[in-house]
């Protein structure tokens, strides 16, 4: 496990990917990203999580050159590329709608980088050939995108662009569109293929679960910053504030004698006899029950007023929803070891649940 | 919703007589001008194709003609670069009066004619230009640019943004882009809008009566020979062959930007 909070570590010239510095982005007088500084090594899997607004978006069109940065840099292995123009770099973007062009088959779109480079016409039927081979759609090749599935188009999309063998692959919500099913096979197969060609992922979403599933590192934005990077397990087991504590997955924000801390309400038990040894806890009575499938919801209110959230696993058929009812007076209690302290910022109250 | 048998087949009749109002007219001058007669009356008795020949034979009618392909052709040209243009810059830039550029540009189309019209000739009067060729163009581009203008604007807006983006960021330079994304995406919409500015220019009568000067376009032929009365069979003629060539090319236009997906943006949804 690495450290508490990574903060940009120096990388080596052969890592280096992406470096931001000081990166600002206003749109009038809105600032959409605040002096950014990121280091995203190369072939990493990297997710920007945050909430609409929180300026992801708007950075990774700043990398993809959609946009120019206000104020500061941004380089891309080792190359300042801060003022090129998006065909000047060595970046392809997979966009939320995923912009493929009517007029064209599948397989003209696939090539299209690679004609306007002017690849020579044998190599680049090779290169759509194995593009389309990748993503499983050789067999659409001749049709038009109108006559794709949403998730069809979202292959030919990622085709269209890895084909290119871009130093830096940039992914806009790019499941946002697709049904649950859909989206987990999708996630399954996206980081199939970053293995396969092994180029740095950077993937912007407002899907928790997706950022966590399958990044190795994930930055949570607000406001145009970043709040907290690091691998999946530390922002989600250790946030650095209530707000990634509450945006990752749902948290409890408890004041310990060491100040605040978090807890995830996986990590609560829920009895009604005394405590399991070694635990710290409080009563209070179940005032809301919900059956989610995998695991049942309790929220619980304390009796000095406080709501805690708790989660259970299902594992008896039908069980665990009959033993806590509404009204059931039950002990809360957690090993102090899973409260996570937060560091002391003047953040709003959060909100558990 | 569902409508009973009997409003629908009210419905259908009452449509029916809609179509047959503004189609019979139309057939009464075809009719006519197969009609040997020189003077119209029903029944035809005798059916001829002469009347076409005199009328294709008629220096006249040959000149009117002349001016008329030539006006169209040049109010076409000129509506085609100015209003392409025009749907350009104001889709693409956000400027000081781009709400008035817009609302004026499409004013002639919206003013009535004989105001464009005598506007146009008091313009040139003052100015001291000479009524000619170039004046019968000037004023059928004031109308025919709006055409064009709409139907490109429309297209565009339809056109979602991120197809730029994506071309751009696969590599291309701003020209590949017009080249491989841009026109192609407006080819169907620039053909509809030149077409229907051809079509608009082919038969105006009011603007042209006052920006003509002494020569006849085609409609103004036709519009004097009505009012001499001597020479109705060729004037039928005459006009069947106004309404082949005006209905071709609309019916071609209604056509292409109807019945196709290009402009449509294929990347959104499923």
């Amino acid at each position: 496990m690495s450290s508490l909070t990574s903060p940009a570590t120096p990388l080596t010239d052969s890592q280096q990917g992406i470096v931001l510095r000081g990166v600002t982005k206003r749109f009038g007088t809105h600032v959409a990203v605040r002096e950014v500084d990121l280091d995203i090594a190369r072939g990493e899997f990297f997710t920007m999580l945050g909430p609409s607004g929180s300026g992801k978006t708007t950075l990774l069109r700043l990398i993809a050159g959609f946009e120019v940065p206000d104020a500061g840099t941004i380089s891309l292995r080792g190359v300042d590329v801060t003022g090129k123009p998006p065909y000047q770099r060595g970046v392809n973007t997979v966009f939320q709608d995923y912009a493929l062009f009517p007029h064209f088959t599948v397989a003209e779109n696939v090539a299209y980088g690679l004609r306007v480079r002017r690849v020579p016409r044998i190599q680049r039927n090779d290169r759509v050939q194995a593009a389309l081979e990748m993503v499983r759609m050789t067999e659409f090749a001749q049709r038009k995108p109108a006559q794709l599935s949403g998730g069809q188009r979202q292959r030919v999309a990622l085709a269209r662009a890895i084909v290119n063998e871009p130093e830096v692959l940039l992914l806009d919500e790019p499941l946002g569109a697709l049904d649950l099913k859909l989206r987990q096979e999708m996630q399954v197969e996206l980081k199939r293929i970053q293995r396969q060609i092994g180029i740095t992922f950077i993937y912007v979403t407002h899907d928790q679960e997706e950022a966590l599933t399958m990044s190795d590192r994930l930055a949570v934005f607000r406001d145009g910053q970043i709040e907290q990077i690091g691998p999946p397990t530390e922002v989600y087991e250790r946030p650095a504030t209530e707000f990634v504590a509450s945006f990752v997955g749902t948290s409890n924000v408890i004041v310990t004698p060491a100040g605040r801390a978090v807890l995830r309400p996986e990590k609560i038990e829920l009895t009604q006899g005394p405590p399991s040894p070694g635990h710290v806890g409080a009563e209070g009575r179940v005032v809301d029950v919900a059956y989610l499938g995998m695991v049942t919801r309790f929220t619980v209110e304390l009796d000095d007023g406080r709501s805690i959230t708790a989660v259970r696993q299902n594992r008896s058929v039908g069980g665990e929803k009959d033993s806590l009812l509404p009204t059931s007076e039950v002990t809360v209690s957690w090993d102090l070891a899973d409260a996570f302290p937060l560091a002391t910022t003047s953040g709003a109250e959060s909100q558990p649940g | 919703m569902r409508l009973s048998r009997f409003t629908r087949g009210g419905l259908a009749l009452f449509a029916t007589f809609v179509v047959f109002f503004l189609i019979a007219p139309l057939l009464v001058i075809v009719l006519f001008a197969f009609d040997a007669s020189n003077v119209q009356t029903f029944p035809i008795h005798h059916w001829t194709t002469s009347w076409f020949s005199v009328a294709w034979h008629d220096p006249a009618v040959r000149g009117a003609l002349w001016l008329s392909l030539k006006a169209g052709v040049l109010a076409t040209a000129i509506a085609l670069v100015l209003g392409m243009l025009v749907a350009f810059g104001i889709h693409r830039f956000r400027f000081f009066g781009r709400d008035t550029v817009s609302l004026l540009l499409v004013l002639p189309i919206a003013l009535p004619g004989i105001v464009t019209g005598l506007a146009l000739q008091s313009a040139f009067n003052l100015a001291g230009i000479p009524f000619s060729l170039y004046t019968i163009v000037i004023g059928h581009a004031t109308f025919c640019i709006v055409v064009v203008f709409n139907n490109v604007i429309a297209r565009l807006r339809r056109t979602s943004m991120s197809l730029l983006e994506a071309s751009a960021d696969l590599g291309a330079s701003p020209v590949q882009t017009f080249r491989l994304v841009t026109m192609p995406m407006l080819s169907t919409a620039i053909i509809a809008g030149a077409l229907l500015a051809f079509a608009l220019s082919f038969d105006e009568v009011i603007v042209t009566t006052f920006t003509a000067g002494a020569q006849n376009t085609l409609p103004l032929w036709i519009f004097g020979a009505i009012r001499l009365g001597q020479q109705l069979p060729e004037v039928n003629a005459v006009v069947v062959g106004v309404l082949v060539l005006t209905l071709a090319p609309i019916a071609y236009a209604a056509r292409i930007s109807s019945g196709e997906s290009v402009g449509k943006s294929a990347g959104s949804g499923t």
